[in-house]
């Protein structure tokens, strides 16, 4: 039987505010356990919560950039359970009357094609402590430095039919809240968690299967295996004849393997009602206006400007706009090295392959734009060659020098362009090459000839120790060899 | 010195008769001497007490005093004090030390006021009798001759009680459904609750967010003044507090009262009211008519579901309030937990009493899936006719006025195991938390030799006209006066 895969996105995005949603700590990330937990964030008794404004105007923006309508009367609610980690006995939440109303994202698939996905609303709501299970024989540890930080909870429309798409969708949000300035979007540390709806259906069929949800995704490669994964069981107990039954999973990215975490039956009746501490917040159209005014260049606008300023091409100009921080890269590396289409393909290049290679992300990148632009300089007027520009890149990254042209110099890696020396290298090795020489010039097929070509670039290489500029050579091989 | 008023005192102070050492020393000891048969203060402050009141002598031989500079009061035990116990009359915080103060407390504090102890209550201000309080029950100073002891009210019995039997001249005190007027009246001294949003509820532990509200308690409304002075005013630390400007409360009470339209709101002259007390309030009215006010019928036709939308909003908030009571990060924890669960369920079952436990079950079930619309949905939509009648009334009327309670006070041990008949103490009270506005319980007589309250009802943010109203009463009248034997 063939089936569609319907898939729908939860996300849970860490505001970058300074200090917490309704308490004045700090948000500040690594700090010793609960240094960073006030007597609101503790639930002592009377204490009472006030709204941060910052937090409103971010999820402002988040909406105005997913083209959404603002809730202009924004309701907060408390969601009641108990955990030790969450200090009020209540998490305050937003239920029914959300900042973010419908808005949509674009989203650019590989095959050149482009994919709505409809954001059914985002709501503002406080994240709880952490429990540390470790470190504590039979006890658990409570770390309230996260309670109380802002978040903001956007739920998709159930839009996305593969892992393709929902990946595809995870990263261009996580380009979007980075380049909006409103979430670091750090995975790793949880600034930016996905949870995974997905259901089947039969092919074609207009009535949407049982779904599950996988929780807390700190990877987009565990996102596409967790769903690779979760599509896999629930076709196979679907062909067996099964029934999908409703339940939150965790999926283990280390071993492939997702389990029940609890079923729909289990489930809490969290026993929503608005919260009487806090009065609804009316947003007006000065604040629409203001948060507008704070609204940065984002993705979409940016890859437009990166094929227009810079030539680039659709693909590349995608590549290097979707992430802030790699579009910043880009055009610092851009402004110092002469040629943006060099400069392109060394940040998408070398570059990005070193960064993947080493599982780092551009901010932990040991190189600047601005020293690998100057690279870029030196590889556009011929200074070097492209494959002495890897040997510099090569040093540049392991901090051996942070300056390309201190390298080249050191390294001898300048090439020799002086046409009259090169010439003359040319002559000498023709001169000891006289059979070579002949068969070249009776050979017919280009083709041959071509390659016949590249067996006089070695030794002309080592003639020059290196440094001969390949393409003179060539250009002079070619006139001495049809004399 | 204990008879006096806090103005009297405040005006002794002034004048170098006495210091605010031997003032507070007087109170202490009397507290020490005679609080045994009332056991209206949960913890008394001695030590911090003189030492307050030795910096408000020397603030004042440095010509820096205020009204309240040197002046001995108490707080009600639900506002959080640094560093002094703050239990909310409840085994689960029996042992808590807040590290910060409540607003209020901290305004009292920086008028130089000398706070001797904190009051008895009803356990988290649940209880209109406060026999619910950890600490024991608190017995009315009135009525004790015929050899029984009556509820002071509740749930601010304790203040009520220390006031009536010259312990303090003030009390904070806080109103849910009637927490300040009833024991008020039942101890017939002079109680206020404010709009809410006029006082803030930083540091108040909460009961029912959106009726909780910080009030005050003294023999007369002129002492009210003077402590609603203190603690009326925005706070940033309170989101529902309103940003509004502050008059001087003692500034209007000598306003003539001529022309003041009283309304009587027939809905609170019923059956339910013991007939000898309806004379007591008729009385007073009639007085009111003397100083030249006017009097007429008007109708809260929506008065009589006020209990009944009462206890599923409040005990619904209350049930997510009592959450954070966990014996997790302070307060009560059961011994010996054996796991998350037993953690949970020991401590509170342990750690509160019967009526808490009544009211968050109530709360929990009022909002449990199936029942919210049928339960707190609708309490809200009945919440918000009330307050339209209220709204209506004032069209009509500059106040209201009725009935307290609707007897006095009662028997210990005669309504406690009867909750609904002790809801239905809150009868005349609770609409106005309910609406919001502000009202006061004025002394106005007695029944059986047992104080009777009357209640007088503003518009919102009318506290100053209330208070005047109150004090052209009191100049007219001994009532607040009168002394239990």
């Amino acid at each position: 039987m063939q089936w569609d895969i319907v898939i729908g996105l939860e996300i849970h995005a860490q505001l970058a505010t300074k200090t917490k949603i309704f308490s004045g700590s700090s948000t500040a990330f690594g700090a010793e356990p609960n240094t960073q937990a006030s007597a609101v964030d503790l639930a002592m008794p009377g204490t009472l919560p006030v709204p941060n404004e910052q937090a409103f105007r971010y999820a402002v923006m988040f909406g105005l950039a997913v083209n959404a309508e603002i809730g202009r009367r924004s309701v907060f609610d408390r969601k009641n359970y108990f955990y030790p980690d969450l200090p009020k006995g209540y998490q305050t939440t937003q239920l029914d009357h959300p900042i973010v109303g419908p808005g949509f994202v674009d989203v650019d698939l590989a095959d050149g094609s482009s994919k709505r996905v409809r954001i059914h609303h985002a709501h503002l709501e406080e994240d709880a402590g952490k429990s540390l299970h470790e470190d504590f024989h039979g006890m658990t540890g409570i770390d309230l430095n996260r309670a109380g930080t802002p978040l903001i909870e956007i739920v998709t429309e159930p839009d996305m039919n593969s892992a393709e798409e929902a990946v595809a969708f995870a990263k261009k949000l996580h380009s979007l809240v980075s380049s909006l300035g409103i979430c670091d979007g750090d995975m790793s540390q949880g600034s930016l968690r996905f949870d995974v709806n997905i259901s089947l259906k039969p092919k074609g069929s207009d009535t949407l299967g049982t779904r599950t949800e996988t929780k807390n995704l700190n990877s987009f490669r565990f996102m596409e295996q967790a769903i690779a994964h979760e599509v896999e069981r629930q076709m196979d107990i679907l062909e067996d004849g099964g029934r999908i039954i409703q339940e939150t999973r965790l999926y283990n990215g280390d071993r492939d393997e997702s389990r029940s975490m609890r079923s729909k039956e289990e489930a809490n009746d969290y026993r929503y009602f608005p919260c009487p501490d806090l009065l609804p917040v009316v947003i007006d159209d000065a604040f629409i206006e203001s948060a507008r005014d704070l609204l940065p260049e984002l993705p979409d606008e940016r890859k437009a400007r990166f094929k227009e300023q810079y030539g680039l091409n659709d693909y590349d100009a995608r590549l290097l706009s979707d992430d802030a921080r790699m579009a910043a890269f880009f055009e610092e590396t851009a402004s110092h090295g002469k040629d943006a289409k060099l400069a392109a393909n060394w940040v998408l290049g070398e570059f990005s392959a070193r960064l993947n290679a080493e599982d780092k992300s551009v901010a932990q990148a040991p190189i600047s734009g601005t020293q690998l632009g100057q690279l870029v300089a030196r590889i556009a007027d011929n200074t070097v060659s492209s494959s002495g520009a890897k040997k510099v890149f090569e040093a540049l990254w392991n901090g051996d020098s942070n300056n390309a042209d201190a390298i080249i110099e050191a390294q001898g890696l300048k090439q020799v362009s002086d046409t009259g020396a090169l010439e003359q290298m040319v002559d000498e090795v023709l001169a000891g090459m006289p059979d070579q020489v002949a068969q070249y010039q009776q050979e017919t097929d280009p083709k041959k000839q071509k390659k016949m070509l590249g067996g006089f670039m070695g030794p002309l290489m080592k003639a020059s120790k290196g440094q001969g500029n390949p393409k003179l050579f060539t250009e002079i091989l070619l006139i001495k060899l049809s004399d | 010195m204990h008879n006096k008023s806090v103005a009297e005192l405040s005006r002794e102070l002034e004048s170098g008769k006495i210091s605010s050492v031997e003032l507070t020393r007087e109170f202490l000891d009397r507290i020490k001497a005679e609080d045994g048969p009332y056991n209206s203060f949960i913890t008394v402050t001695e030590e911090q007490a003189m030492a307050d009141a030795k910096a408000a002598d020397e603030q004042r031989a440095a010509g820096k005093a205020g009204v309240w500079t040197g002046v001995p009061f108490a707080h009600k035990d639900i506002f959080c004090t640094n560093g002094v116990a703050t239990t909310a009359g409840s085994k689960m915080l029996a042992n808590f030390v807040p590290p910060y103060d409540a607003t209020i407390t901290a305004n009292f504090r920086a008028a130089g006021a000398v706070c001797v102890g904190k009051t008895n209550m009803d356990e988290f201000a649940m209880g209109s009798s406060n026999e619910s309080s950890f600490f024991g029950p608190v017995t009315n100073p009135w009525g004790l001759s015929n050899g029984q002891k009556r509820v002071p009210g509740g749930s601010s019995g304790g203040s009520a009680a220390a006031i009536a039997a010259r312990l303090v001249p003030a009390a904070t005190a806080t109103d849910t459904g009637g927490s300040i007027r009833q024991p008020a009246a039942l101890c017939g001294v002079t109680g206020l609750k404010p709009t809410y949003g006029r006082v803030s509820r930083y540091g108040m532990i909460a009961f029912a967010s959106s009726l909780d509200q910080g009030g005050t308690m003294a023999r007369t409304a002129e002492d009210n003044a003077l402590m609603l002075n203190v603690m009326a005013g925005f706070d940033p630390k309170d989101s529902t507090c309103v940003d509004r400007a502050v008059p001087d409360y003692t500034a209007t009470l000598n306003e003539p009262l001529k022309g003041l339209r009283i309304g009587l709101p027939k809905e609170y002259f019923s059956d339910q009211l013991n007939p000898a007390m309806e004379q007591q309030v008729r009385n007073a009215v009639k007085e009111y008519e003397k100083l030249g006010a006017t009097v007429k019928e008007v109708s809260l036709p929506h008065a009589k579901l006020a209990i009944a939308a009462y206890y599923v909003i409040a005990p619904a908030e209350a049930s997510a309030n009592l959450s954070r009571f966990d014996g997790v990060r302070y307060g009560y924890r059961c011994e010996n937990p054996q796991d998350l669960n037993d953690l949970y369920t020991r401590t509170r079952a342990e750690g509160f009493g019967g009526e808490v436990k009544r009211r968050i079950l109530v709360g929990t079930y009022a909002l449990s899936a199936g029942y919210f619309d049928a339960y707190y949905l609708k309490a809200q939509k009945v919440r918000r006719l009330i307050q339209q009648d209220f709204i209506n009334a004032f069209k009509e009327a500059d106040v209201l006025m009725s009935p307290v309670s609707p007897s006095p006070a009662f028997v210990q041990g005669e309504k406690i195991n009867d909750p609904v008949t002790m809801y239905l103490e809150d009868i005349f009270t609770i609409a106005v938390n309910l609406a919001g506005v502000p009202a006061m319980s004025v002394p106005a007589g007695f029944v059986d030799g047992l104080p009777v309250g009357l209640q007088i009802i503003g518009n919102y943010f009318e506290e100053a006209r209330l208070l005047n109203a109150a004090h052209q009463f009191q100049q007219v009248t001994d009532w607040h006066q009168k002394l239990p034997q």
